[in-house]
């Protein structure tokens, strides 16, 4: 199993949804985000091209904050998710700087946080909170492994990218564009 | 025109608008480990070659400076950390990816190591100051005995102290200023080169101090090298690349690093110390102090100006 | 922090830790081979409990969470959603019904943010009377009884003194609606609410005189079907109006054609196959010439014009002259670029929207505009069709009995009489009552101001500010100190909709629903409901038959019963769906139908305007472009806000908290601004802003426009978030253009240069 998130750039309006639902969901304390919106402008008026997309830790199986964190507190789980375990984070760092997302943040209470996929609600079967909540509809999840899933199907017929794959994370959030 | 911006939900402290997560006890603490890492390895070298004698403050005197940098310095790290109370969790695990894991345990054995050093020297540094109890004195004859294999133990261990200072920015690929394979060399010459000038600003005697300075002049040439080697790869590097190496020759840190590390860090004292190996009659305190300063201030441009650069937004 | 619990928990990771370097790999390369195995519907659900999932999130997952019924109200699309609260009755979140046709189980940021409305710290605690001390005016903290007893004595004075039609009634939203029982018990009809003259009005006039009905919200547009959606300066998905947005959605996935006439390079704009770049204030020659296109090519809906539509050979004399040329001149739109969008729109046809807008107040001919745009419709055949607008419908909820009202002397109507087409009050017209004035025949002396800032709300804030001036009573109700409250003699806390009933809500839709809202929580600090201020008020007064229950829990109940259901079951299922009465929701092939305008026909031609001395067919009218050194002053909404109430949302100003002025790179070159410098804006009048706002150098906006999030730049220092943070728009709309046929107020004629100096250096604020 390895789970992915698809973002479709086309139908994404930016209105950040997927944002509050998070801060809802994983208490996220005001002033800190684990996703974000951001937005792309490209050409000079009047030909411009805008791509708004819903950024977040992206899952990376070659994940350079696993690689370097000292004590293993972030770990990959089934899933290929990426998690942090708060009591093993002695809040060096150093994932935060190797991560090119800027994914990570430094929780108030000293260890790092980010994006978990909502770890919690695929438990019990539920999608990400983000995901749950757009109200376009905008944002897929699933398991890329499995060839009749959405997330399989819409990277197979459709144009997608992923962000700086020239960092070499191979990252699992997929942006259709 | 391209403009990608955070249109909602960012604005992280310390993250957003350029990282700010490694504060200047970072940058402290590189300094003070390559530090040490010159001097432990200077000190061990000159021990094998069986020159002890003949280099005393390479060996006894300025050995007693990487115990209290190696201190500060892990001082420095913690108070740098967020969730410091929990600093024991490094010695739980073996990261071997992570280049923070290795300098962890690196210098959980380098750092007593380097007071054992100094207190096999106990005698001879403070013979006034007679050790109380009987088996002190014994474990200071045992150290004696044997600091010939304490010399072939820090040998290593300091190569890979003064490597990581470097491998610690190096590792991180998404900090295009930092993602080279030079930062590691540069570092470890830069640290050695520090330490050759500690030595020489504390050495007594004129035979001594022209050793390192020669030893220094040597490193200096090489970081020289190695930083013209590290801004021709980024040159040819990617946009971002590009982008890292516009902040040290055409940005923000260009008088940082031209001006205090480059010239009056390296170039200044490496021509006063070839003067002074001419014969010329120059304070030698000048140059030594130059390069640590140099060599303070590289860090902190380093640290400073990685995290300024980025692959998104 | 860490329990005993932990410890073990820490304990037992620390001696798997030794294998676990080589483990996590393990079941990640074991996953990823046997992966293929697993079957779509196991997507989900495989994991074990998972011994490594973070402690701080499993305590807040580990929480028992209870859940009510409410309907959102920080905007008023009124999604219905359901509130969880934990067992310490702190609100964790806000999630839609699932049954929901204004969110299908989906809510906007805003909604999702409510939250934050009942968590602000900020909020209105207790009730508030004007005083002086030492000669300062004051607020002093009062008790309930104390504010009503006060308020009931105005009542009584200004009745006995005036007439009760001289105490006004501003509103917005559902205190709204408690209050205003409260005012036509006591004999007043003079309300009025920003959302008519500052917002919706002409369009509902536009689309009344052509259609014979109102667009009304939600607007009846049936997006999700359409083949083309022409959207004209609407910004739908920064217009973060939920089930039409979501709509929108479906409309792309569906591959339908947008098309997006904007100066402003929208959002929506951004999704469309054609976005019209057009000079601002010339809309009506681009329809015009559309029509042109439509008629002279015979592209229109011939069957349809023929049978529901009336005046079609006057208008086709009429736009016989408007070519794309002659719009090009004026709009700077191609002539080819006109003329393949029309093509568009009736290859689309009927199953194309030309889309009424919402904020339609622009520059003061927005009715014939609003008309405009429904006669293109017209011609497409668009009203009545799938793809095309829906035959919209809602249950009506029974009136919990009353007396009847007293029947005013004068109300709304009487103030806006020169306005032959206006339906609702007109806030600009109650502000014109107040300022004394020796011709003013219905003189207005109190007002009550609920849920709505008027002075971030109305236009020409000095107007508003000698009116309140004017005034010998100002009560204000509110859930926060918004500015209008500063003006107040008394503030009262209003406790926000998570924490309260309010009437059940009835909407138009495709099909009729309800949905109601029950308080998730006890009111907060001394906060209480519009529906109780209203019954104490009115108790005071002597109109307590009007209130005739102790909760307005049993109206609900009483009503919910007569609907067939009870609040029991509303409580358990938050909305309830009923059949459709009035018919289907399209005409079928050759049906006959009966409009409800005077002729019975979509009027191409109005009668009604003609015989109110107005233009029958919308004309063209120049408006003023902005002068040298001069920006036109354009405004719209952030989809993460709602006007300038949720600026300070502890939530939502998280992921917006100041607006930027956006300015074309020619602009930020000519005047030399760089990305992020504060500027100030000073607009034709001389008007400076209060605050700076952050330049954001964008290709998204024209060069002869500035744009900015309306809603910010609130001054009252008691918003701690919001406070000083971007400018206000409306303060710099000094200058209106009065709609003649409905009273609306055009708010984008207003030009702003931009100061690079602080205009305020040697001024305290």
């Amino acid at each position: 199993m390895r789970y992915a998130m698809v973002i479709d750039t086309l139908k994404c309006v930016g209105c950040s949804d997927c944002v509050v639902a998070c801060q809802t969901e994983n208490n996220v304390p005001h002033g800190y985000c684990r996703d974000w919106i951001t937005e792309a402008v490209s050409g000079s008026y009047p030909s411009v091209e805008l791509e708004l997309r819903s950024d977040r830790c992206n899952h990376c199986d070659n994940a350079p904050c696993v690689r370097c964190c000292p004590t293993g507190a972030s770990h990959i789980v089934e899933g290929g998710i990426v998690l942090v375990t708060g009591d093993e984070c002695i809040g060096c760092g150093a994932c935060i700087e190797s991560c090119p997302y800027d994914a990570r943040y430094q929780h108030p209470d000293g260890y790092v946080d980010k994006c978990t996929f909502c770890h919690h609600r695929l438990e019990k079967g539920q999608l990400p909170a983000c995901v749950s909540v757009c109200p376009t509809k905008c944002m897929y999840f699933g398991d890329l492994d499995n060839p009749n899933s959405e997330v399989f199907q819409l990277l197979k017929n459709r144009k997608h990218k992923t962000l700086a794959p020239e960092a070499g994370t191979k990252p699992h959030v997929f942006y259709l564009i | 025109m391209q403009e990608e911006l955070f249109t909602s939900g960012r604005n992280i402290p310390n993250i957003d608008p350029s990282l700010e997560i490694w504060h200047w006890p970072i940058s402290v603490y590189l300094f003070l480990g390559g530090l040490a890492a010159g001097l432990l390895l200077f000190a061990a070298v000159v021990t094998i070659l069986g020159k002890d004698k003949d280099y005393p403050t390479t060996v006894k005197y300025a050995s007693m400076l990487p115990p209290v940098a190696l201190s500060l310095g892990l001082m420095a790290l913690v108070y740098d950390l967020t969730h410091p109370l929990y600093t024991w969790q490094l010695y739980t695990t073996i990261r071997l990816e992570s280049p923070m894991s290795w300098g962890a345990w690196v210098l959980l054995v380098t750092t007593p190591l380097s007071f054992l050093w100094v207190f096999s020297y106990y005698s001879e540094l403070f013979p006034k100051w007679n050790l109380k109890f009987d088996f002190l004195k014994k474990f200071e004859q045992f150290l004696k005995k044997n600091r010939k294999n304490m010399a072939y133990a820090l040998v290593p261990l300091s190569i890979i102290l003064g490597v990581y200072t470097g491998i610690l920015l190096s590792a991180f690929n998404a900090r295009p200023l930092w993602n080279n394979a030079i930062l590691g060399p540069l570092f470890l010459t830069s640290g050695l080169s520090t330490g050759a000038a500690t030595i020489i600003l504390l050495a007594k005697s004129a035979k001594e101090r022209h050793l390192f300075s020669k030893i220094d002049l040597a490193l200096i040439i090489i970081e020289l090298g190695l930083i013209v080697h590290m801004i021709m790869g980024m040159y040819a590097g990617s946009e971002v690349q590009l982008d890292a190496m516009n902040l040290l020759i055409g940005g923000e840190f260009t008088l940082m690093f031209f001006g205090f590390v480059v010239i009056l860090g390296l170039i200044v004292p490496g021509i006063l110390e070839a003067l002074e190996i001419k014969g010329y009659k120059i304070p030698v305190a000048v140059p030594a102090i130059l390069i640590l300063i140099g060599g303070l201030i590289f860090r902190f441009v380093m640290v400073e100006a990685g995290q300024i650069t980025r692959y998104l937004y | 922090m860490i329990s005993k619990d932990n410890y073990k928990y820490i304990y037992i990771r620390k001696l798997m830790k030794y294998m676990v370097t080589s483990r996590r790999k393990f079941i990640k390369i074991s996953a990823l081979g046997l992966g293929g195995l697993a079957t779509t519907s196991a997507a989900f659900g495989l994991f074990k409990t998972n011994p490594l999932l973070d402690a701080a999130i499993k305590e807040n997952v580990s929480k028992k969470l209870y859940r009510s019924a409410t309907y959102c109200e920080v905007c008023f699309w009124k999604c219905a959603a359901w509130a969880y609260t934990d067992e310490n009755n702190n609100i964790k979140k806000i999630i839609g019904n699932d049954d929901d046709p204004h969110c299908n189980g989906r809510l906007c940021p805003r909604g999702t943010g409510g939250v934050g409305m009942y968590s602000d710290e900020d909020r209105l605690k207790t009730p508030l009377i004007r005083t002086t001390v030492n000669g300062e005016q004051t607020y002093r903290e009062a008790s309930w009884d104390e504010a009503l007893d006060l308020i009931a004595s105005k009542f009584k004075d200004i009745k006995e003194e005036y007439g009760p039609e001289s105490f006004a009634l501003l509103k917005h939203g559902s205190p709204g609606s408690h209050l205003e029982h409260l005012f036509k018990a006591y004999g007043s009809d003079t309300i009025a609410e920003p959302a008519y003259a500052q917002c919706r009005g002409p369009r509902e006039t536009g689309f009344g005189l052509t259609f014979g009905s109102w667009v009304g919200s939600p607007e009846p547009t049936d997006i999700r079907d359409t083949k083309c959606l022409v959207l004209i300066g609407s910004h739908l998905g920064e217009n973060m109006h939920n089930s039409q947005v979501q709509e929108m959605s479906d409309a792309i996935d569906n591959g339908a054609t947008i098309i997006t006439v904007d100066p402003r390079f929208s959002t929506a704009a951004s999704k469309s196959k054609h976005w019209l770049p057009i000079k601002p204030a010339t809309d009506i020659a681009l329809l015009l010439s559309w029509m042109h296109v439509l008629i002279e090519e015979d592209l229109y809906n011939k069957k349809y014009v023929e049978k529901y539509t009336k005046g079609f050979n006057e208008l086709k004399a009429h736009v016989k002259t408007f070519t794309p040329e002659w719009a090009y001149g004026i709009t700077t739109i191609k002539p080819e670029e006109i003329r393949k969008t029309a093509r568009i729109m009736a290859a689309a046809a009927p199953s194309v929207i030309v889309h009424p807008g919402r904020h339609v107040t622009w520059y003061g001919d927005d009715s014939q505009r609003s008309r405009a745009i429904a006669m293109l419709n017209g011609l497409l055949g668009s009203w009545g069709n799938r793809g095309g607008f829906y035959f919209k419908e809602k249950i009506s909820i029974p009136k919990y009995p009353h007396p009847d009202y007293p029947k005013p002397k004068w109300g709304w109507h009487d103030l806006g009489e020169q306005y032959p087409f206006a339906e609702m009050g007109i806030t600009s017209e109650i502000i014109k009552a107040t300022i004394p004035n020796e011709d003013n025949k219905h003189p207005i002396k109190a007002w009550m101001v609920a849920g709505t800032n008027l002075i971030n709300t109305l236009p020409q804030r000095e107007k508003t500010i000698e009116a309140i001036n004017a005034v010998d009573f100002l009560v204000v109700i509110d859930t926060m100190p918004m500015e209008i409250t500063g003006y107040a003699d008394v503030v009262l806390p209003e406790c926000t909709y998570l924490e309260r009933y309010d009437g059940i809500r009835s909407a138009t839709n495709r099909t009729p629903s309800i949905a109601v809202r029950v308080p998730a929580v006890k009111p907060k600090y001394d906060s209480k409901p519009a529906w109780w201020i209203s019954q104490q008020i009115g108790k005071r007064i002597g109109l307590g038959d009007y209130f005739n229950y102790n909760d307005f829990e049993e109206v609900i109940e009483w009503q919910l019963n007569k609907l067939g259901t009870s609040l029991d079951e509303m409580k358990k299922i938050g909305v309830k769906h009923f059949d459709r009465k009035s018919g289907p929701l399209f005409l079928k092939e050759g049906q006959d139908y009966e409009f409800y305008t005077p002729s019975g026909k979509i009027e191409f031609y109005s009668q009604q305007l003609a015989n109110k001395g107005f233009a029958p067919i919308p004309v063209y009218t120049a408006h003023p472009q902005p002068p040298q050194g001069f920006y036109r002053l354009n405004y719209g909404r952030s989809p993460m806000h709602t006007f300038s109430r949720t600026i300070n949302n502890p939530n939502l100003s998280d992921l917006k908290s100041e607006n930027m002025l956006w300015v074309n790179p020619k602009v930020a070159r000519i005047l030399g601004l760089k990305k992020h410098q504060e500027v100030w804006l000073k607009n034709q009048d001389d008007i400076v802003s209060t605050f700076s706002i952050k330049v954001r150098i964008t290709e998204r906006i024209r060069w002869d426009s500035v744009y900015l999030y309306h809603g910010f730049g609130h001054n009252n220092k008691k918003l701690s978030r919001a406070f000083g943070k971007g400018i206000s728009d409306t303060e710099l709309i000094s200058k209106t253009v009065v709609d003649p046929l409905m009273g609306g107020t055009g708010l984008r004629g207003n030009f702003v240069s931009i100061l690079t100096e602080n205009p305020h250096k040697n001024s305290e604020l």
